[in-house]
């Protein structure tokens, strides 16, 4: 018996999203055959096995996130139905006694064929549709836990019937609050851009049009750097005192074609990577304006970036989300007169504008925000 | 305000409650403070040096070496309209105390139908650390705090040293402030901006996303130490400070466990029926599934503490051992 | 009335009778209840007892405070608490004096600060020094009156007390209600100095004692000690000699003592005693006590009506008052 798994279809695939089985147990399958759709990054894409065989069991549910190479479905070879089930692919964790010094009392022996997991694992693992027995546990006594798992939710699909005017007037409440309960303060900057965007050009010149990288990837890129370096204002305002978050976690605001605004977030947005970050985006608005947003997604933000591009304006003077405590606009890139070494110089420049909630940071602390974020696009070959 | 600030002064934690009970004297005609050696002696541990001959002898009383009756007249002048503040000179007196601590402070406002409140503060040296021995080492607020009608505090900074009297004092009810006698020495400074403090909410003292190592009172600046340890590994623990053991706040805790998902409880108090194991249990009903590893304690070892040094450090929570548990719960080998 | 001198007239006569009768007659109801089911948990009767409760009382002053036992109906009941509320506190009643919380052991009572029947023993003594230094600090001319058994002489709570008290010279009438057993354990078996009042002597405080079965008698001498508490002469320990006729409480079958004892005791009985006192004095004529028979039945009868009519507490409150809001004014 063979397990047949989530097959990596690029180099910049972590992980698919199981859309649906296209077989069931007990089906007989050859080699070739198409047996279920994944989302990936890159759009739905339907994947085969390699081998002939029956279908013993599936082991991922359709809307479970599944990483390269873990298990999708089980497949025996024709003809090995009644064979018994070899023993799992991965050995049982060994069981290291306990190391706490204080001397916790020693933890009873597993039970064969037990396998341990944390209870966070375990409600993960149930959320995703994973089948822990085929986990390796890395935790402690080894345990499956988190870090066992991916981490992203399971989709949540926001209900097909969009409603402009409930969007519009969950806006106006957010807003409303926002500006009754923050006292917002603001700080501008004007940057050059010129350096990294010389080297956007120079990555897109060798990849075809679908690849190529945009503005808003290494801006964002620049931002999620410098927001990390700055956990002030990386957090929410609640009950009278600041909470910082766990991570960059990047609301990007989104401008939907029904009208609107949502935004969504990209969690860890610090640790991706210019190419992932950039598919991270695609698929952000991509999903923002199929309305396939994951429910965590939308509640996630520790941040909100606007980013106004091409045909925005050039300058943005954000309104903070709440309940975070900064957003950062940015404006739309332009070419202005910028003295370079003592030389007037037709540069690319754009407006930073940082809102932030006075209560959580003073104009210090955005202010170091800002000159982080202008020092990264600076030296734009770091990013 | 840059005034204030410059202003600044340092003191000890002795000296911070010292602040307090003057100021709420001076404050409030009701309050005075009675216990044994407080007056002419200056208190056990100093805290009342000077304030007898500085308020007079009717608001600062010496009592004779009778806990249950100095404590029994705390609670009586209490539901007669005082506001006494009662020191036993340690908490392993308190033991004589404990009839009327239970069966009257506790109990009395329930048991008259709400006829009677008892506002009353105890003040409590406790813990161990100073070669006391066994009789002198107890670390009981985990006890107290088993009580119903009762709220303990233990204030482990000079900032809540000096501003928990005060709501202690405002509090309609029966609060005991649980001191430990290894932070009376200890120096820093009063923020001027911070008038007062809170005695409902738990605090974090240090942020981290690795590990929760939650704590109170003596062991929070071992278990500070053990943080600082951990981050030289790079490992990222936070620091709760619970501040108040009864009632206990849960949301900061719960909050603090569902983001770094593993804790270590230190408790200098005996592991068995302890207050570790009572916040243990908290996270078991409110937190269960953020947990991604099981729940550890750092406790005072199941012995009588014994008096010669070597022995009495191995039977408390050290920064090695609280750091060592939190180890094995981020990086299992 | 707050002299030290007592006029026995008919109408203070009669007014020491009706109190005892009406201690009398509400345990005596209690203690049928108690049978039917009606009072739970421990039931413990004041029958013999009364002349010290009403005698006692008689020499305080509403702005005195009272600190009893676990045994004080008989004081709730002289210091002026109404039978009403009561008997639904007995009965558990939410019209009780305590919600019907405290039951028989705990009597509270803000308006005539009564401090509680306290059902450990020894228990109230220290409460009565911080009562008593309260009223002292505050500048309250009042007298706090600490009631206990010769049981709680053995606790280490009373050589605390009486020596804190006698220290700090606070306005503590200690009042030793001897009624010679601590539940079943005779006074000889269980002190070392059987007549407790001796002990006062120990402190530097002033001490007696008096035939605890002459309701009069108690009350000269509790008036005589409040007197001298009022001038500051400091603390006073009252030793009342008395004997109670029933069991320590309900469920108690007797086996330290015999039957010859509590009748020869009953020929002390301190209602009696008074009515004769009183028919030789002249001052009961007629149908006099019949009258007060038929009062005092009257009023138990509307406290039991009153108390079985009552509501119980909501199980929603239970929580209630484990913690207060604020402190009662």
């Amino acid at each position: 018996m063979t397990v047949f798994r989530m097959p990596s279809l690029g180099a910049d695939m972590e992980s698919g999203t199981l859309v649906e089985w296209l077989v069931r147990p007990g089906d007989r399958v050859k080699r070739g055959d198409v047996v279920a759709v994944v989302e990936t990054a890159k759009g739905a894409i339907e994947i085969e096995v390699f081998q002939d065989g029956v279908v013993r069991a599936l082991i991922a549910e359709p809307g479970a996130v599944v990483p390269v190479g873990a298990p999708l479905a089980e497949i025996a070879a024709e003809g090995a139905a009644a064979e018994v089930a070899p023993a799992p692919p991965t050995p049982q964790p060994a069981v290291t006694p306990p190391k706490a010094p204080a001397g916790p009392t020693a933890a009873p022996p597993p039970q064969a064929g037990r396998v341990r997991v944390t209870p966070a694992a375990r409600r993960r693992a149930a959320a995703l549709g994973i089948a822990l027995e085929r986990l390796r546990g890395t935790g402690v006594d080894g345990a499956i836990c988190l870090a066992d798992l991916p981490s992203p939710a399971p989709p949540k699909r926001v209900p097909a019937g969009f409603d402009p005017a409930a969007m519009r007037a969950a806006i106006a409440a957010a807003m409303s609050r926002s500006k009754r309960e923050i006292p917002h303060y603001y700080l501008s900057e004007t940057v050059d851009v010129s350096a990294a965007l010389d080297r956007l050009t120079r990555i897109n010149a060798e990849r075809d049009p679908p690849a190529r990288l945009l503005p808003a990837a290494i801006l964002l890129r620049a931002a999620a750097l410098a927001i990390a370096a700055t956990p002030e204002v990386n957090g929410w305002w609640e009950d009278g005192r600041f909470r910082a978050a766990d991570g960059v976690h990047v609301g990007w605001a989104v401008a939907l074609r029904g009208g609107g605004l949502i935004a969504p977030a990209i969690r860890d947005a610090d640790r991706l990577a210019l190419d992932p970050l950039m598919a991270a985006l695609r698929d952000l608005v991509q999903r923002a304006r199929g309305f396939a947003l994951r429910g965590s997604e939308l509640t996630s933000a520790s941040i909100t970036i606007t980013n106004l591009g091409e045909r925005g304006a050039a300058s943005v003077l954000p309104v903070i989300h709440p309940p975070q405590v900064a957003m950062l606009g940015i404006g739309r890139i332009v070419v202005r007169p910028w003295v370079v070494d003592g030389t007037v110089q037709p540069r690319q420049v754009v407006t930073l504008t940082l809102a932030g909630d006075h209560r959580a940071t003073d104009g210090h602390v955005g202010g170091l925000l800002l000159t982080r974020l202008a020092a990264l696009l600076a030296d734009a070959e770091r990013l | 305000m840059s005034d204030a600030s410059t202003t600044a002064e340092r003191l000890t934690y002795r000296e911070a409650c010292r602040q307090a009970i003057r100021e709420a004297i001076i404050a409030d005609p009701r309050v005075f403070l009675m216990g044994e050696d407080v007056g002419r002696y200056g208190g056990c541990y100093a805290v009342t040096k000077g304030l007898m001959a500085e308020l007079g002898e009717d608001r600062i009383r010496d009592t004779p070496l009778s806990e249950s009756a100095f404590v029994g007249a705390g609670i009586g002048a209490a539901m007669a309209g005082m506001r006494p503040i009662v020191e036993v000179m340690t908490c392993n007196f308190s033991l004589l105390a404990l009839d009327q601590i239970l069966n009257n402070a506790a109990t009395i406002p329930h048991m008259s139908g709400g006829q009677f409140a008892v506002p009353l503060v105890l003040r409590l040296a406790t813990g161990a650390g100073r070669q006391l021995a066994a009789q002198h080492s107890h670390s009981l607020e985990g006890w107290f705090a088993h009580i119903p009608g009762l709220r303990i505090l233990a204030p482990a900074t000079i900032e809540d040293a000096r501003h928990m009297l005060a709501p202690a004092l405002a509090d309609p009810n029966p609060v005991l402030i649980f001191e430990h006698v290894m932070l009376y020495n200890m120096e820093g400074t009063l923020d001027p901006a911070v008038t007062g403090v809170d005695i409902a909410h738990a605090k974090v003292r240090r942020p981290g996303s690795d590990v929760t190592l939650v704590t109170y009172g003596g062991s929070l600046f071992k278990t500070l130490a053990a943080a600082e340890m951990l981050a030289g590994e790079g490992l990222s623990a936070e620091v709760i400070d619970l501040r108040v053991l009864r009632p206990l706040d849960m949301v900061t805790v719960v909050d603090s466990v569902s983001r770094t998902r593993r804790v270590v409880i230190i408790d200098e108090g005996w592991r068995s029926g302890s207050l570790s194991a009572e916040v243990a249990m908290r996270l078991v009903e409110e937190a269960f599934f953020e947990l991604d590893a099981p729940i550890r304690r750092v406790c005072a070892r199941e012995v009588p503490i014994p008096y010669p040094a070597h022995l009495e450090r191995a039977a408390l929570p050290q920064p090695e051992t609280i750091a060592a548990a939190a180890r094995s719960l981020v990086r299992p080998s | 009335m707050s002299e030290a001198k007592v006029h026995l007239d008919r109408a203070h006569g009669l007014k020491l009778l009706r109190e005892m009768m009406r201690i009398r007659a509400f345990e005596a109801r209690c203690a049928e209840l108690y049978q039917a089911e009606k009072i739970r948990g421990f039931l413990h009767l004041y029958d013999g007892q009364e002349a010290v409760a009403v005698g006692i009382m008689q020499a305080l002053e509403p702005r005195d405070a009272v600190i009893a036992t676990y045994r004080e109906h008989g004081q709730a009941l002289a210091r002026g608490i109404a039978m009403r509320p009561l008997m639904a506190e007995m009965l558990g009643k939410l019209e009780g004096t305590c919600r019907g919380r405290g039951g028989s052991m705990h009597i509270f009572d803000r308006a005539t600060r009564f401090y509680g029947g306290n059902a450990i023993v020894g228990g109230g003594l220290p409460l009565s020094l911080g009562v008593a230094l309260a009223d002292a600090m505050q500048k309250r001319d009042a007298v706090t009156a600490c009631f206990f058994g010769e049981g709680a002489a053995d606790e280490g709570e009373f050589h605390e007390s009486l020596n804190l008290a006698s220290l700090w010279r606070l306005p503590v009438l200690f009042v030793c209600e001897n009624n010679r057993y601590s539940m079943g354990t005779p006074l000889g078996v269980a002190e070392a100095e059987p007549e407790i009042w001796r002990k006062a002597a120990g402190y530097r405080m002033g001490g007696e004692a008096v035939d605890g079965m002459d309701v009069v008698a108690v009350e000269v001498a509790a008036r005589r000690a409040v007197a001298r508490i009022r001038q500051g002469g400091g603390p006073h320990l009252l030793e009342c000699l008395t004997y109670r006729f029933r069991a320590h409480s309900m469920f108690d079958a007797q086996l330290y003592r015999t039957k010859e004892e509590v009748a020869s005791w009953r020929e002390r009985d301190p209602i009696v005693r008074l009515q004769r006192w009183l028919e030789q004095a002249g001052h009961l004529h007629g149908d006099d006590l019949a009258v007060l028979g038929a009062e005092v039945a009257a009023e138990v009868e509307d406290a039991v009506a009153f108390a079985e009519a009552g509501t119980l507490e909501p199980v929603e409150e239970l929580e209630r008052f484990v913690t207060m809001d604020e402190v009662p004014s």
